[in-house]
């Protein structure tokens, strides 16, 4: 498989009146297509500016972001994105909410609409209001969203980070699925260190100040994975040592 | 269900309480002779009015004649209102160009504009327009600019990765993020629209509701004064109702 994202030399400060923030410095990155990459860090180590800078939302930097040949100048629905929030709009139904984000030659594709909607299982919902689903619920239709429009590849920022533990688990699951499915790119910014090695083959492990990246931790799970087990443990605990002293480190057992 | 029976009844109860105690107490006024006809009527001497008006066709006159002037006014202050709201928050520099004029002449209470509505447009329908028209107006506006100024900017930015085109982004994100305080704007614009028509028509007209109070007052008629009163307050209650009720078809999605 060829590299669909290949960053190079990318530098990104913040600047007020008073202080300049390295935000991101020296960043190499080069992501197979159809590969699973979890970026994770601490807050300020600036994971989601990365990926917004990937996802053309941030078009102020230094060095080269190149997707699929291309430098990014700007978003655009080859880079399918997906916010923390899910970002429905509360006065569309879920129909109409992907129907807007389609491209002119596609608004009026209906069975496009719902085979997105099945594919995270809420092929029911289309009438529905914003307001009449979950959070779990909302952020899978936003996940239709972005995937309706054939992005070439998918970045999510936090995904699921305002949802409860029970609900995390079941996207995480429904996530990989559509990702071995779907065979999209994707790359998900965390700060939760099992889900980054739950989902990701690969872990980019980055610190704060300035924004760097301090390791790439190749997974070597299969598919489908289980979160128990000594394999599963030996991976995470691999990355919680680049974050915590070994006598730090929260109780584990391995059987 | 036989709880919200007795509740709903309650409610109802309550709600024409008041009204209620205020006809017997002004009824009992008038039997113990406190009040003086000529300054102020016995309800019943009202109800006469209202029928002997009713009859000769005054009063359904009068109300039409107020209403139609309420309704232009309005609707050209909406149709203005949204149009220049909607303007000036999408282009900055027509926001700039007219935000002045707008500004200044935004406190002057549009009472003050009928010596020069007269002078301009006569007694006749135009002027009524007029100064309705600005009673609307900004309420309509201001509130049209500020619906989109609290959008949320998170919905610009998922525009931008979906690349909505800019015609799509207004009618189907400026316009509906806004429409919940546009209708706030609407309604205080009509009940501005409502008050303004009756004082125009106090100053300067020969027909109109507000007609009937200042008519009434120099046949030295306190019971055609206060009927013309109470209309006003049933029919802007009305409107305003009719408004909400609006209101809750058009935002469903809250």
């Amino acid at each position: 498989m060829g590299i669909i994202l290949e960053i190079k030399g990318l530098k990104k400060t913040f600047e007020d009146k008073s202080n300049v923030v390295n935000a991101l410095e020296d960043i190499n990155l080069s992501i197979e297509e159809g590969s699973l990459v979890s970026v994770i860090g601490g807050s300020g180590c600036g994971k989601s500016t990365l990926l917004r800078i990937i996802g053309g939302l941030e078009t102020e930097y230094e060095g080269e972001i190149i997707v699929d040949g291309k430098a990014v100048t700007g978003p655009s629905r080859e880079k399918g994105f997906i916010f923390q929030d899910h970002r429905l709009l509360p006065w569309l139904t879920v129909k109409e909410n992907i129907r807007l984000s389609l491209p002119e030659e596609q608004k009026n594709n209906d069975s496009l609409i719902r085979e997105n909607l099945e594919i995270v299982e809420l092929g029911e919902f289309e009438n529905a209001y914003p307001s009449q689903l979950s959070g779990g619920m909302a952020q899978r239709v936003a996940i239709a969203r972005a995937l309706a429009n054939k992005p070439r590849i998918l970045l999510l920022d936090e995904p699921f980070g305002a949802l409860d533990a029970i609900t995390k688990i079941h996207l995480q699951d429904q996530l990989l699925r559509i990702w071995k499915e779907e065979k999209i790119t994707m790359i998900i910014v965390t700060h939760d260190i099992d889900e980054a090695v739950y989902l990701g083959s690969r872990v980019v492990v980055m610190t704060p100040r300035p924004g760097r990246i301090k390791r790439i931790e190749k997974i070597e799970l299969g598919t489908p994975r289980r979160r128990t087990g000594s394999l599963f443990t030996q991976e995470r605990d691999k990355i919680y040592k680049e974050f915590f002293k070994e006598t730090e480190l929260p109780f584990t057992y391995n059987i | 269900m036989k709880n919200n029976i007795k509740q709903g009844l309650g409610h109802y109860v309550l709600y024409f309480l008041l009204p209620i105690i205020i006809l017997i107490a002004w009824e009992w006024a008038d039997i113990a002779g406190l009040l003086k006809s000529y300054t102020m009527p016995a309800p019943i001497a009202i109800v006469n009015t209202f029928i002997e008006y009713l009859q000769n066709g005054k009063l359904l006159t009068n109300i039409g004649v107020s209403l139609v002037r309420v309704v232009e006014g309005f609707l050209l202050a909406l149709a203005v209102g949204f149009a220049i709201g909607i303007g000036v928050s999408i282009f900055p520099k027509f926001d700039t160009f007219t935000d002045l004029v707008i500004q200044t002449l935004r406190p002057i209470p549009p009472i003050a504009w009928i010596p020069l509505a007269i002078l301009w447009f006569g007694i006749g329908q135009g002027s009524k327009v007029f100064i309705i028209f600005l009673g609307a107006f900004f309420p309509i506006f201001i509130n049209t600019t500020e619906g989109v100024k609290n959008i949320d900017g998170r919905f610009f930015e998922l525009a931008e990765v979906y690349e909505i085109p800019k015609q799509k982004l207004i009618t189907k994100i400026v316009i509906p993020g806004a429409l919940p305080q546009i209708m706030t704007g609407i309604r205080l614009g009509l009940g501005n629209a409502w008050v303004c028509v009756v004082a125009a028509e106090m100053i300067g007209a020969t027909s109109g509701v507000g007609f009937m109070l200042s008519d009434g007052r120099s046949l030295s008629r306190p019971d055609i004064v206060i009927l013309g009163m109470l209309i006003v307050g049933i029919f802007g209650k009305i409107m305003d109702d009719l408004l909400k009720a609006l209101n809750k078809r058009l935002i469903k999605w809250q």
